[in-house]
């Protein structure tokens, strides 16, 4: 089948629609985030590189991380450390991708992981508990949440470079992405075991935010992921009949 | 040839920055031979996505640019994070969320100064 009709019978499954239309509800947010990294990257690189980042790297927080560095003409190996901490949580995250992208080749791995940030995997995760559930949908469903995702980056992203001296960034705008992610992290906690796993998790990232390249996030998924754990195998378990021979 | 001089570190470094995000965020499902991860471990990734989350979230409601946690309540954060938090558990919409919280956030910021 040809690129353009696959296009094509992607676009019109439903499960695409759905992917993009849960995706959109933190596009502007998103979008936030991406105009202010936009302004950034404007600020501290040539107009060109500003945007090849932006179109290449596409990992707002590594970005943020590595353009002072950049600017500065800091040594390079200084400047992929720090982007390589930052990033570690998607190492995290590919762990848990693993079982449900392991059955498409290679080439296409390459692409759906260079496409899924941290909403991507949130989403698909909620709505698709299991490599089991539903894997004809699952394709779909990403592709309609990454590509909102990657657009409603990528068009501030790139105003925000061109347009970097008219843009109020004194306004609070990108507080908007962390309400987004306080929405879809709200959507996530559903009973007791979620609701002490995600203050754990507030908790360490405060404690431990002294660290350098943001691993305070790196401590706050262990240590969630820890009580979390633990919770697991303290709750009390259901009761089981007992056959009363009597 | 003085663009590349220039330029040439910045744009080598970005070029590797999109191969570290793209190693990154494949690390696990690169390779296709048996990695033997722990079910416990497994189990315990379902806490990973929110984990992130908050611990994105939490750092930027509750502390000031230079790390140190707030000592007043006149910050615009607070009220929109607790109206956001009053709307979602309200309705549920992660739209609205958003909307409801820079609807407090903005006039508190521009208005007061918080």
């Amino acid at each position: 089948m040809s690129f353009a009709k696959t296009c094509a019978r992607m676009w019109r499954d439903p499960e695409f629609r759905l992917g993009a239309h849960e995706m959109s509800a933190t596009s502007p947010g998103i979008a936030a985030w991406g105009l202010i990294t936009g302004v950034a990257m404007a600020q501290a690189l040539p107009i060109e590189l500003a945007v090849l980042m932006s179109l290449v790297v596409f990992a707002g927080s590594a970005q943020l991380a590595t353009l002072p560095l950049l600017a500065s003409g800091a040594p390079l190996w200084v400047v992929w450390a720090t982007a390589t901490c930052v990033n570690l949580r998607f190492v995290i995250f590919s762990a848990g991708w693993r079982r449900y992208f392991l059955r498409y080749p290679r080439g296409q791995r390459l692409t759906l992981g260079y496409l899924t940030a941290d909403l991507n995997y949130v989403m698909f995760m909620r709505r698709f508990p299991g490599p089991e559930t539903d894997p004809d949908a699952q394709l779909p469903y990403f592709w309609g949440g990454a590509v909102t995702n990657w657009v409603a980056w990528q068009i501030p992203s790139l105003l925000g470079i061109a347009l970097a001296g008219s843009v109020p960034l004194h306004w609070g705008l990108g507080f908007a992405g962390t309400l987004a992610l306080l929405g879809v992290a709200a959507s996530l906690v559903n009973g007791r075991a979620t609701s002490v796993a995600a203050v754990v998790a507030g908790c360490a990232a405060v404690a431990a935010y002294a660290m350098p390249f943001k691993l305070n996030i790196v401590v706050a998924i262990a240590a969630a992921v820890a009580v979390g754990l633990l919770l697991d195998h303290t709750a009390p378990r259901p009761a089981v009949a007992v056959d009363d021979k009597t | 040839m003085t663009w590349l001089a220039e330029n040439g570190g910045a744009a080598l470094g970005i070029l590797g920055l999109a191969a570290i995000t793209l190693l990154t965020r494949c690390f696990f499902f690169l390779s296709e031979r048996e990695i033997p991860l722990p079910t416990w471990l497994q189990q315990g990734l379902r806490y990973a996505p929110l984990a992130a989350l908050a611990a994105v979230v939490v750092p930027q409601v509750v502390l000031t640019p230079a790390g140190t946690l707030i000592s007043t309540w006149q910050d615009a954060r607070l009220f929109a994070v607790v109206a956001a938090g009053l709307y979602f558990w309200w309705r549920r919409g992660i739209l609205g969320t958003i909307v409801v919280g820079m609807a407090v956030l903005l006039p508190l910021k521009l208005g007061l100064g918080w």
